[in-house]
C-alpha cells in the first residue's frame, strides 16, 4: 500500500519536479551555464545573489510540494480507478493552517530582504562620484571631482548586426570609451538622462537604476576585484534601446590614476 | 409585451449603440487627424459628433417613451439606478486621477526638482509653480504680468461666487425633487428652471475666468504643472457641468411635457445625482485648487 | 421616434447580419465577444510570432528595431485589451444570466454598446501600424517621455484606450447591475456560483481602475499636443508620476485578467472531481482580499525609479501579502480534488494545468516582489516569463477550460475530445518550451524589449522561438474544435457532464435563445 503510494508519487511528480530541479541545480553549477544570475563582484550584487538564491529555494520547495500533492491526487483519486468522492467541503482547521504557514514563510523572507534594501540605499561616505547621463542612444560619464568626462557608444559594426560579417565575441556588448573605476572604492553613481528614461545596469556590479530626465537617482558600487564588466540599458528608450551597452573596467588604484591623467591630457 | 418574459423589460434589437460606436470612431479619428493638421479631420469630427448626438437623442428618446408607456417595472428601475450609481463612481475615479496629479506635483515633484541643485540650480519649491523652466508666479489676481510671469485666480472672487451658485443650484434641484414627489408640477418646473439657469450662470463666469486667465494673467495650459492641473481639473469639471446642465434642460422639457410620476421618475433622479456629483467635485476643486 | 408597441417577437431568433449588429440578447452578445476575443488572440499571437521570429537568432533578420518595438507594444495591448478582457466579458454575458436565473443582462442596449465599441477601438489601434511614423513603440506601458516622442500612432493608441476603457466600464456596470439586481428569488449572495462572485469583484476593479488609465492617457495627450507639463520636469512635472498613475490602474488590471479565470476553474474542478468546491466562503473572501490588496501594491513595477526607502519597503510588504489569499485559492482547489473521483476531460485538464502553471508564475511573482532581488530581475526576460506564466497559463488556459466546459451548452454538441486533448498537450508542452527558458535568459541578464541580443543568449532563444511557433499554430486546433462543434457532433444532454452544479445545466443544450423568462426556483 505505502509502496504503491510512493510509486505513484514518484511517477507523478517526476516530469515537473525534474523541471523545477533543473531550475535549482544551476545555482551550484554557476554562471558559466548562463542559467543563473551572473557572478557578483560587489557587496550589493552578492547580497542580491544570496537573497535571490534563498527566495528561489523557498519558492522551489513550495512549488514542489504543490505539484507533488496535485499529482498525487491526480493519480490516486481518479474515477477510472473507482475512487469514490468524499463529501466534505470545508475544514476551518486546514484553512487556518494554509493561511498561517504562508504568512510565516513570508515573514522569514521579509527579514533579509529588508536588510538588503537598507544596505543598498546607503550612499553615504563615498570615495568618489560619477555622474552618468543616458541619452538616445549612448551614455555620458562625468567624473565630478576630476574634470574628466566623455561619451560612450556602441562599437559593434552594422555589418555584424545585419549578418554580413560574423559576430564578434562581445557582440553588442562593446563600446568605444569604457567607464574606468578603481577597485575597492565606494563609488557614488548619480544617474540622470537627457531625453527619455534609460536604466543603467551592469549585472555583476549590482542592480539597475533608472536614469530619469530632470531628476537624479543615486546608487553605489564598490567592486571587490578588477576586470571588465558588461551591461546594457534596461529601460525601453526607443529604436536603439537594444544598442546602448555599458562597459566598466575595474582597475587598481595606480592604473586608475594613470588613466585619469591620460584623460585630462586629452581634454 | 415584455411581461411575457417574467416582467423584466427586454428591449428589441436596437441600432443606436452600434451607430453611436461608429460616431465615436469618427470623432476620435477626426480629432487625431486634426491634431496632425490633416484636412479631413474637422469634417470627420463634425460627422462623428452629429451621429453621436442624433443617436443619443434617439436612444434616450426611446427610453423616455418606453418609460412613459409604463414598460419599466421596479426591477428595471433598480437596474437603472445601479447603472447610474456605478457610472458616477467611475467618474469619481477619473477625477481622482487628476486630483492625484495635483497632489503629486505639488507635494512631491516640485520639491524634488528644487532639490536637484545639479540640474536646476536656483529653482525653489513654491506653489503655485510652473517649474524651473516655466514662468514665475507673481501672486494671485495681479494683472500686470510681464513676460515669463504668471498670476493665478484668487479664491475669493468669482470662484467663491461660483461655489455659492453651484451649492444653491443643488438646493434648488432638491426643492424641485420634493415638488415632483408631492406632484406640485408648477413648483417642479420653476425650481428646475432655476437650477438650469444657475448652471448656465456658472458656466458663464467660468468662461469669463478662462478668458481672464489667458488674456491677462498669463495663466495657460502651458503654465507648467500649475496651469496643467488647474485647467485640466476645472476644464473637465466645466465639461461635466455643461453635460449636467444640458441633461437637466432635457429633463425640464420632459417635465414641461408632463413626464415623470411622483413615485417613478428615475430620469429626473439620475440627472439630479449627476448634478450633485458635479457639485461635490467643485467643492473639492474650490478647496484644493483655489483656496489651498 | 419609433413607438414600438406591445408585439415583441422575443422567441424568434432574428436572422442575417443585423441579428449580430443590433442584438440585445446576452447570448448573442456573448458569442460576439468570444469570437472577437479569439480573433484578437490570433492577431496578437501573430505579432508574438513576429517577435519570436526576430529573436530566433542574434542580429536583425526580420524586422527593423522600430517595427519590433511596435510589435511588442501592439502585441501586448491587443492580447490584454482585445483578447483576454473581452473574452471574459463574453463568458460573463453568456453564463452569468444563466447562472443566476435571470432572463438577460440588466441593461441589454448598453450591453450591445459595450461590445460594439470594441471593434471600432481596436481598428484605431491596428490602423496606427499603417500611419506615418508607425504604431505606438513605447511598450504597452507607454511611459513618457518616450511616448511623447511618438507620432500619430500614439494618439491613435490613446483614443483606442479611451474607447476600450468606456467599453470595459459600461460592461462592468452592466455586470454589477445584473448580479445585484437580477438574481432569481432564493439565489442569495452566498449561493452564487464562484464564477459570478469573481466577476462581480472584477467589475468593481474595472470601474475603479479603468477611469484612472483614461486619466493617465488624457494627460499624455495634453502633454503631447496642448503644452501641459504633467510629465515634464522643466514645468514641475515628473515622468514617474505617469508610472504611478499607470500602475495604479495596471496592477488591479492584472487581477482583472486573472479573477474571472479563477472563477471558471472553481466551476470546472468540482464538476470533474465530483465533489463540492472546498471552502466556498474563504474562496469568496480570498478573491475580495486579492482585489483590495491589488490597489496598494502598484509600485512593485517601479522599484528602480528611485522611490524613497519607505515606499520601497511598503510596496514590498504589501505585494508579498497577496501570496496569502492567492495561496488559499490554490490550496482550496487542491483540497477540492483531494479524495474526489476525478476524470480528465479537456476542461479538467486545462483547469489543472491552470492551477499548476499559474502557481509557477505566482511564485516567480513573489521573487520579484522582493525589492533588492528585483533590482536584478526588473526589465529582464524573467519578468516576461513571469507574466506569460500567469497570463497565458492563468487567464488564457482558464478561458480554454471554460470554452471546453461550456461549449456543449453553447452549441448543443459535444466537442471532439481527441482534438481537445491534442490541443491541450501541444499547448502545454509548447508553452513551457517557449517560456520556461526565458527564466534563465532573465537571470543571465537579457533585457526585455530588445530586437537583438548578445551571443550568450542565443541557445535559449532558439528553443523559445521554436516553442512559440508550435504554440501559435496549435491554437488553430481550437478553431477547428469550435467550428466542428457548431456544425455538428454528438448531441449534448442538458446536463452535459456528470451531475454538475448550477442553473445553467438545468436548461437544454444548446441553451434556448431566451432562458429563465420566469425565474427558476432556487433552493
Ligand atoms: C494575470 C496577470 C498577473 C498576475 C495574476 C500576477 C501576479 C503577481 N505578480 Fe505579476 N505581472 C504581470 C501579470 C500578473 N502578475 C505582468 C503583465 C507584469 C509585467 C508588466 C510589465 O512590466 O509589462 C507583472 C510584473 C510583476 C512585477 C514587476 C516586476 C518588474 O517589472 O520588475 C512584480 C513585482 O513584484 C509582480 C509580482 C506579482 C505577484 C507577487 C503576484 C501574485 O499575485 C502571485 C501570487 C501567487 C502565488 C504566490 C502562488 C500561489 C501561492 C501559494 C502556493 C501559497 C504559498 C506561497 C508562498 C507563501 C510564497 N509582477
Ligand atoms: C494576454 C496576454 C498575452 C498573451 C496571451 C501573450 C502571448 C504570447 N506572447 Fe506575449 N506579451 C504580453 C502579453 C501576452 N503575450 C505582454 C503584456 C508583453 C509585454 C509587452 C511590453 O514589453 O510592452 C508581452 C511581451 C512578449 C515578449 C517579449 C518581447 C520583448 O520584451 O521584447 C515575447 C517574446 O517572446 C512574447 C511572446 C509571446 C508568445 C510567443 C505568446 C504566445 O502565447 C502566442 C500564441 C500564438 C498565437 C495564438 C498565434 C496564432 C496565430 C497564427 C497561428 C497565425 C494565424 C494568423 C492570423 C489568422 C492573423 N510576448
Ligand atoms: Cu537607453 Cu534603453
Ligand atoms: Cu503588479
Amino acid at each position: 500500500m505505502i509502496i504503491n503510494r510512493l510509486k505513484h508519487l514518484l511517477s507523478a511528480g517526476t516530469a515537473l519536479v525534474s523541471m523545477l530541479v533543473l531550475w535549482a541545480v544551476p545555482a551550484s553549477v554557476q554562471a558559466e551555464w548562463g542559467l543563473n544570475l551572473q557572478r557578483p563582484v560587489t557587496e550589493i550584487a552578492r547580497v542580491q545573489y544570496d537573497l535571490h538564491m534563498l527566495i528561489m529555494y523557498i519558492v522551489t520547495v513550495i512549488g514542489i510540494i504543490v505539484f507533488a500533492i496535485m499529482f498525487y491526487s491526480i493519480f490516486k483519486f481518479r474515477k477510472s480507478k473507482g475512487a469514490q468522492p468524499a463529501k466534505f467541503s470545508h475544514s476551518t482547521k486546514a484553512e487556518v493552517i494554509w493561511t498561517v504557514i504562508p504568512t510565516l514563510i513570508l515573514i522569514v523572507m521579509a527579514v533579509p530582504s529588508t536588510k538588503a534594501l537598507l544596505l543598498m540605499e546607503d550612499t553615504t561616505e563615498s570615495d568618489m562620484v560619477v555622474k552618468v547621463t543616458g541619452y538616445q542612444w549612448g551614455w555620458h560619464y562625468d567624473y565630478m571631482e576630476e574634470d574628466v568626462s566623455f561619451f560612450s557608444k556602441l562599437t559593434t559594426p552594422q555589418s555584424q548586426i545585419t549578418g554580413t560579417e560574423t559576430k564578434g565575441e562581445n557582440y553588442l556588448l562593446e563600446v568605444d570609451n569604457h567607464l574606468v573605476l578603481p577597485v575597492g572604492q565606494k563609488v557614488r553613481i548619480l544617474l540622470t538622462a537627457r531625453d527619455v528614461i534609460h536604466a543603467w545596469w551592469v549585472p555583476q556590479l549590482g542592480g539597475k537604476k533608472d536614469a530619469i530626465p530632470g531628476f537624479i537617482n543615486e546608487m553605489w558600487i564598490r567592486a571587490d576585484e578588477t576586470g571588465t564588466f558588461r551591461g546594457q540599458c534596461a529601460e525601453l528608450c526607443g529604436k536603439d534601446h537594444g544598442y546602448m551597452p555599458i562597459v566598466v573596467d575595474v582597475v587598481d588604484e595606480s592604473q586608475y590614476q594613470a588613466w585619469l591623467d591620460g584623460q585630462r591630457n586629452k581634454g | 409585451m415584455s411581461a411575457a418574459h417574467g416582467g423584466y423589460y427586454l428591449p428589441d434589437p436596437t441600432k443606436w449603440p452600434t451607430i453611436t460606436s461608429m460616431g465615436l470612431f469618427l470623432l476620435a479619428l477626426g480629432f487625431i487627424l486634426k491634431l496632425h493638421h490633416l484636412p479631413p479631420g474637422p469634417w470627420l469630427m463634425i460627422a462623428g459628433a452629429v451621429i453621436i448626438v442624433l443617436m443619443l437623442c434617439a436612444w434616450f428618446g426611446q427610453v423616455a417613451v418606453e418609460s412613459e408607456a409604463g414598460r419599466y417595472d421596479a426591477q428595471v428601475d433598480t437596474s437603472f439606478r445601479m447603472g447610474m450609481g456605478w457610472f458616477i463612481v467611475s467618474e469619481v475615479m477619473f477625477f481622482g486621477a487628476f486630483f492625484a496629479a495635483l497632489f503629486y506635483t505639488r507635494v512631491l515633484s516640485v520639491p524634488w526638482i528644487a532639490g536637484e541643485e545639479l540640474l536646476w540650480p536656483g529653482f525653489e519649491a513654491t506653489w503655485p509653480s510652473a517649474g524651473p523652466a516655466g514662468a514665475t508666479f507673481i501672486g494671485p489676481d495681479s494683472h500686470d504680468v510681464g513676460p515669463g510671469q504668471f498670476s493665478t485666480i484668487g479664491a475669493f472672487g468669482i470662484p467663491l461666487l461660483n461655489t455659492v451658485i453651484l451649492l444653491v443650484s443643488s438646493v434648488t434641484l432638491t426643492i424641485a425633487h420634493w415638488a415632483l414627489k408631492k406632484n406640485q408640477r408648477g413648483a417642479l418646473n420653476f425650481w428646475l428652471f432655476v437650477t438650469v439657469v444657475l448652471g448656465a450662470a456658472f458656466m458663464y463666469f467660468q468662461v469669463g475666468e478662462y478668458m481672464e486667465a489667458y488674456n491677462h494673467l498669463g495663466l495657460t495650459l502651458g503654465s507648467g504643472v500649475y496651469g496643467a492641473t488647474f485647467f485640466m481639473l476645472t476644464g473637465f469639471h466645466g465639461f461635466h457641468v455643461t453635460v449636467g446642465a444640458i441633461t437637466l434642460a432635457v429633463i425640464l422639457v420632459r417635465c414641461l411635457r408632463g413626464h415623470f410620476k411622483p413615485d417613478e421618475h428615475f430620469g429626473f433622479e439620475g440627472a439630479a445625482w449627476y448634478w450633485h456629483f458635479v457639485d461635490t467635485v467643485w467643492v473639492g476643486l474650490f478647496i484644493f485648487v483655489y483656496i489651498l | 421616434m419609433t413607438t414600438t408597441v406591445a408585439d415583441h417577437h422575443h422567441d424568434e431568433v432574428p436572422k442575417g447580419i443585423t441579428r449580430w449588429l443590433f442584438t440585445t440578447n446576452h447570448k448573442d452578445i456573448g458569442t460576439l465577444y468570444l469570437w472577437f476575443s479569439f480573433t484578437m488572440f490570433l492577431i496578437g499571437g501573430a505579432m508574438a510570432l513576429v517577435i519570436r521570429a526576430e529573436l530566433f537568432q542574434p542580429g536583425l533578420q526580420v524586422v527593423d528595431p522600430h517595427f519590433y518595438n511596435q510589435m511588442v507594444t501592439v502585441h501586448a495591448l491587443i492580447m490584454i485589451f482585445g483578447a483576454v478582457m473581452p473574452g471574459f466579458v463574453g463568458f460573463a454575458n453568456w453564463m452569468i444570466p444563466m447562472m443566476i436565473g435571470a432572463p438577460d443582462m440588466a441593461l441589454p442596449r448598453l450591453n450591445n454598446w459595450s461590445f460594439w465599441l470594441l471593434p471600432f477601438a481596436t481598428s484605431l489601434l491596428i490602423l496606427s501600424l499603417f500611419v506615418p511614423g508607425g504604431g505606438p513603440a513605447a511598450g504597452w506601458t507607454i511611459y513618457p517621455p518616450l511616448s511623447v516622442q511618438g507620432g500619430m500612432g500614439v494618439d491613435l493608441t490613446i483614443f483606442t484606450i479611451h474607447i476600450l476603457g468606456m467599453s470595459s466600464i459600461l460592461g462592468a456596470i452592466n455586470i454589477i447591475a445584473t448580479i445585484m439586481n437580477m438574481r432569481a428569488p432564493g439565489m442569495t449572495l452566498m449561493k452564487m456560483p464562484l464564477f459570478v462572485w469573481t466577476w462581480v469583484i472584477t467589475a468593481f476593479l474595472l470601474i475603479a481602475a479603468m477611469p484612472v488609465l483614461a486619466g493617465a492617457v488624457t494627460m499624455l495627450l495634453t502633454d503631447r499636443h496642448f503644452g501641459t507639463a504633467f510629465f515634464d520636469p522643466a514645468g514641475g512635472g515628473d515622468p514617474v508620476m505617469f508610472q504611478h498613475i499607470f500602475w495604479f490602474f495596471g496592477h488591479p488590471e492584472v487581477y482583472i485578467l486573472i479573477l474571472p479565470a479563477f472563477g471558471i476553474i472553481s466551476q470546472v474542478i468540482p464538476t470533474f472531481a465530483r465533489k463540492p468546491l472546498f471552502g466556498y466562503t474563504s474562496m469568496v473572501f480570498a478573491a475580495a482580499a486579492i482585489a483590495f490588496l491589488s490597489f496598494i501594491v502598484w509600485a512593485h513595477h517601479m522599484y528602480t525609479v528611485g522611490m524613497p526607502l519607505s515606499g520601497e519597503l511598503f510596496f514590498m510588504y504589501s505585494t508579498m501579502l497577496i501570496a496569502i489569499p492567492t495561496g488559499v485559492k490554490i490550496f482550496n482547489w487542491m483540497a477540492t480534488m483531494w479524495r474526489g473521483s476525478m476524470s480528465f476531460e479537456t476542461p479538467m485538464l486545462y483547469a489543472i494545468a491552470t492551477v499548476a502553471l499559474f502557481t509557477v508564475g505566482g511564485l516567480t511573482g513573489l521573487m520579484m516582489a522582493i525589492t533588492p532581488a528585483d533590482f536584478q530581475y526588473h526589465d529582464t526576460y524573467f519578468i516576461v516569463a513571469h507574466f506569460h506564466y500567469v497570463i497565458f497559463c492563468g487567464s488564457v488556459l482558464g478561458m480554454f477550460a471554460g470554452v471546453y466546459y461550456w461549449l456543449p451548452k453553447w452549441t448543443g454538441h459535444m466537442y471532439n475530445e481527441t482534438l481537445g486533448k491534442w490541443h491541450f498537450w501541444l499547448t502545454i508542452i509548447a508553452f513551457n518550451v517557449t517560456f520556461f527558458p526565458q527564466h534563465f535568459l532573465g537571470f543571465a541578464g537579457m533585457p526585455r524589449r530588445i530586437p537583438d541580443y548578445a551571443l550568450q543568449f542565443a541557445e535559449f532563444n532558439v528553443v523559445s522561438s521554436i516553442g512559440g511557433f508550435v504554440l501559435g499554430y496549435s491554437q488553430l486546433i481550437l478553431l477547428v474544435v469550435v467550428i466542428k462543434a457548431i456544425r455538428g457532433g454528438k448531441k449534448a444532454s442538458a446536463e452535459v457532464w456528470d451531475n454538475p452544479e448550477g442553473l445553467e445545466w438545468s436548461v437544454a443544450s444548446p441553451a434556448p435563445y431566451h432562458t429563465f423568462a420566469t425565474a427558476p426556483e432556487v433552493r
